[in-house]
């Protein structure tokens, strides 16, 4: 079996690539979908540590977290959704009715 | 065939009395006419006033359930009451604010009960995991809420920033705690604390609690982690901008202090530097940016930001002092910020909002009563004797002196001392400035006149007589344990 650590790791560049297409992208649903696949890299994290220290914590909180996220899913494409049929865009940069 | 575990029903009770109402409202809103609908906020106040009754008797006892993970202690008692407080009055605020808005009203009073849910499994949560789920069926309900007055274009930008931020934030706090279940071993609060105590603090638990800051100062509004909430309050219906600025703010801080000042207590010198960096950062930011608004809800959204650099001081300060005032700075500042955020929607009319710091010109010669609340509140902000702002800040920063932190309180009052700059602006603007805005009378609203003048009593009173309630929230803290 592979080390925790080669799962750890792995789970660590998966979050930053989230964060980064996060950041760094400007659609908002490209945006949605790395935070996504963040919340998906710690599942992965949750669930290596659940193996190494021996304990169901850790696979129960991934459950749980798979559904908190398609919750989420629905009511963000929802309000994307909204966004796009009242402006007609989803560009992150147009959305700026509001500046200081 | 699989037998259930024993539940204690009695500690789920804050819980699901408002999920039940919020059922109940969603259900009755099938068959309602327009009209009647604002009925259902009279359900939905009742709702709540059950529930915060049964915190009130249940205070000073402990029911675990859940094996632990889920304990209604008299700190979350305490917490269910600010939150039973925040929804009662915005549900007043927000009988005739739908009337001059396109928001329908089943869902919209159907999901700030929901939020409310959240709140308190949030306040009552043992484990991490509640935690979270109770953070997500709060935030969930609020990025609704924040876009549902849908014809609005603010609106609908609020919702999608708030969205956004809201789930990448949630995404740093997961990490952060599957980077404490690494390190521990365990998701039990209880456990974790055993065995920090014991262990102290790896790099990895570290990264991990670094995580979690990140996590609930993005809630909380702390800088720099605050760049959404301008905007998201701005452009949010009034009263959900109340709801968030008062509800939201207390759950995270519900959360967050249970986490690192009895979790994590144990290794209090390793988190307090940032802490104390972000408290700086806080105040000073949200002051020195709300100086030059010249909306005054984006003011309040400025303002509330700073007012999370003085909670954040409390945070520093820790043990029962901090704990304490942290509690009872969050009561006194839902009941000014309440009432601020009422006058705003008292001001304002259908298709115009009537939020500019010249809307509120004259306002004192034509509704001597609504300035007269406004100038309470706004005082009261600033923190000035005898009203509850004062007294809250004053068992703060003397928390931060006694446990050390002298320069942390100087640059708390120095902050105190700039915020008095855009507070008192408003009182001048009503008092001083001429100006043509009718509001509509508010004999015509009485609701929202109640709610008002519920604040502004609370403002004055707790201030005058704050011992009890103070005495309340040490005792509350203490039961931490």
């Amino acid at each position: 079996m592979a080390p925790i650590s080669y799962h750890l790791i792995l789970s660590g560049i998966l979050f930053t690539i989230g964060v980064m297409g996060v950041l760094l992208r400007r659609n908002t649903i490209i945006i949605f979908m790395a935070i996504e696949l963040m919340l998906n890299a710690v599942n992965l994290s949750f669930v290596a540590l659940a193996r190494h220290l021996g304990s169901m914590d850790g696979q129960l909180i991934v459950l749980f977290v798979m559904a908190v996220a398609a919750a989420e899913a629905a009511v963000g494409l929802a309000i994307i959704l909204m966004v796009f049929r009242n402006k007609e865009t989803i560009n992150a940069d147009e959305l700026k009715l509001m500046r200081w | 065939m699989i037998k259930l575990p024993p539940v204690n029903w009695l500690s789920l009770l804050p819980a699901i009395i408002p999920a039940f109402t919020g059922i109940l409202v969603l259900c009755w809103d099938l068959g309602m006419k327009n009209e009647e609908r604002h009925r259902l906020a009279w359900l939905g106040i009742l709702g709540l006033a059950i529930t915060a009754v049964v915190s009130f008797c249940l205070l000073g006892r402990n029911e675990p359930a859940f094996n632990g993970s889920y304990t209604l202690d008299s700190y979350a008692m305490f917490f269910n009451l600010i939150f039973c407080l925040a929804g009662i009055l915005t549900f007043l605020m927000s009988i005739q604010y739908l009337h001059t808005s396109d928001i329908h009203a089943g869902e919209y009073y159907a999901l700030i009960l929901f939020a409310i849910v959240g709140m308190v499994v949030m306040a009552a949560a043992t484990d991490l995991v509640n935690i979270f789920l109770g953070l997500e069926t709060m935030s969930i309900a609020v990025y609704v809420l924040a876009g549902i007055w849908r014809q609005r274009l603010q609106s609908n930008e609020a919702a999608l920033k708030y969205f956004l931020l809201g789930a990448f934030a949630s995404g740093f706090l997961l990490y952060g705690i599957a980077l404490l279940y690494g390190a521990t071993g365990s998701i039990q609060l209880g456990k974790i604390a055993m065995h920090v105590n014991e262990h102290g603090a790896s790099t990895i638990l570290l990264i991990g609690v670094a995580m979690l800051i990140v996590g609930f100062g993005f809630k909380v509004a702390a800088a720099p982690f605050h760049v959404w909430t301008p905007d998201v309050y701005e452009g949010a219906p009034t009263t959900i901008t109340a709801f968030m600025a008062v509800g939201v703010k207390a759950a995270a801080f519900a959360a967050f202090a249970r986490v690192f000042l009895h979790t994590l207590g144990g290794i209090h010198g390793q988190w307090e530097g940032i802490l104390w960096v972000l408290a700086v950062l806080t105040m000073t930011v949200g002051n020195i940016t709300a100086l030059v608004q010249n909306n005054v809800k984006r003011m309040l959204a400025y303002s509330s930001i700073a007012h999370a650099g003085y909670l954040l001081v409390a945070m520093v300060a820790g043990k029962e002092l901090g704990g304490a005032a942290l509690m009872y700075y969050l009561v006194a500042y839902g009941l000014m910020n309440l009432g601020a955020f009422g006058v705003i929607i008292a001001v304002g009319r259908r298709g115009e909002p009537n939020e500019e710091f010249a809307d509120f010109a004259g306002l004192g010669f034509r509704y001597p009563l609504l300035a007269l609340a406004m100038t309470v509140f706004m005082l009261s902000l600033t923190g000035i004797p005898p009203l509850v702002g004062f007294v809250g800040k004053f068992y703060i920063f003397s928390a931060a002196v006694k446990a050390g932190y002298l320069w942390l309180a100087v640059i708390g009052v120095l902050n105190s001392v700039i915020s008095a700059y855009y507070y008192i602006r408003v009182i001048v603007s009503m008092y001083m400035h001429e100006g043509d805005k009718v509001p509509e009378k508010l004999s015509a609203r009485p609701a929202l006149a109640v709610a008002i003048l519920i604040a502004a009593v609370g403002t004055i009173w707790l201030g005058v007589f704050p011992s009890a309630s103070m005495a309340l929230s040490r005792l509350s803290f203490l039961a931490l344990g």
